[in-house]
């Protein structure tokens, strides 16, 4: 239980900085893909300098988590159509619903409710994925 | 305190958003966001459709209590922490948005034409909303990721693959506002 609120805890500061870092907004994402602000470039560029540094010295320093376990971070499956395929799907539907998987649920509780529609069109995106998985290219 | 209640800048939230993912590991997890949607797809039943959805969901209901929170979050932000915030945008932005008809451009947080309550009475509204969201879950899901686990967790971690899965965000992505866009709006 007290995971469980921790992890809620986590869930409230991230969707707290996705809503005022603007990352959650239709706007900030078409001004991105029209490469006329630094805005977006400099959320995700900070946080990967960040990250990358987090990442590197948690794998040199064999950091442990909470439970005093070596973290570790699986690595991605390999390949390369799927990775860009589907990323490229994924973009096109970013662009269009300006909106990303965290961010379409801040919305929602921002109060935004057409969200609701992205979200369970996202929802039937990943469903028909389940379906089609064996018949696409991976 | 005031500047809590202003946009913040994206040299705080970036670093912010790194935090989360080095929160979330430190507690034995991993970002990512989209696999809480096949999660979902499994509590709704979709397991008796594709073997996909058949694993148990319960091994991921931490990460339903991190969207739990993004959505608590988000209420917070929007009605505790900001005073209609809306994004200080390029004036060449605004101005080709108005060439759209999207005239809420510079004024609201998200476009009034998309996402405010006449939208539920706009059929195209609907389907653009319906087919953006699809494409979303269906990409997210075919990269093994989406933007979270892809282009902050994967490249963070140096992987190929989610370097590849970023770069196909941003074809897509320049697709849609630069070849399609100009036909929908």
């Amino acid at each position: 239980m007290k995971r469980s609120i921790t992890l809620l805890l986590i869930g409230i500061f991230f969707g707290i900085v996705m809503f005022k870092s603007e990352a959650a907004s239709w706007f900030r994402i078409f001004e991105m893909f029209n490469f006329q602000s630094i805005h977006m470039y400099g959320l995700m560029g900070s946080a990967l300098v960040v990250g990358i540094t987090i990442v590197q010295f948690i794998k040199r320093n064999k950091v442990k988590d909470a439970n005093g376990n070596p973290i570790m971070i699986a690595d991605k499956e390999r390949g390369f159509r799927r990775h860009l395929f589907g990323g490229i799907a994924f973009g096109l539907g970013w662009a269009l619903a300006g909106a990303c998987p965290g961010p379409m649920f801040v919305l929602a509780g921002a109060g935004y409710f057409p969200i609701l529609v992205v979200i369970v069109g996202a929802l039937f995106g990943t469903w028909i994925y389940g379906l089609l998985k064996d018949k696409l290219a991976h | 305190m005031d500047w809590i209640l202003e946009p913040w800048p994206w040299y705080i939230c970036g670093p912010l958003i790194a935090l989360t993912m080095f929160l979330l590991l430190y507690l034995g997890k991993n970002f990512g966001m989209s696999s809480n949607l096949r999660t979902l797809c499994t509590v709704c039943g979709a397991g008796k459709t594709s073997d996909f959805f058949r694993f148990d969901w319960k091994s991921q209901r931490w990460n339903l209590w991190v969207v739990a929170g993004a959505i608590i979050g988000g209420y917070l932000a929007s009605h505790y922490l900001s005073v209609n915030q809306a994004p200080d945008l390029n004036p060449k932005t605004i101005a080709q948005l108005n060439a759209y008809g999207i005239t809420s451009a510079g004024n609201t947080y998200v476009p009034t034409e998309l996402f405010g309550p006449g939208a539920f009475s706009s059929p195209k509204t609907i389907a653009l909303l319906l087919i953006g969201g699809f494409l979303v879950g269906f990409g997210a899901r075919y990269a093994g990721g989406c933007t979270s686990g892809h282009s902050i967790s994967g490249i963070s971690n140096l992987q190929r693959p989610s370097l590849i899965a970023t770069i196909g965000f941003f074809i897509g992505g320049l697709i849609m506002v630069h070849l399609i866009f100009p036909f929908i709006f």
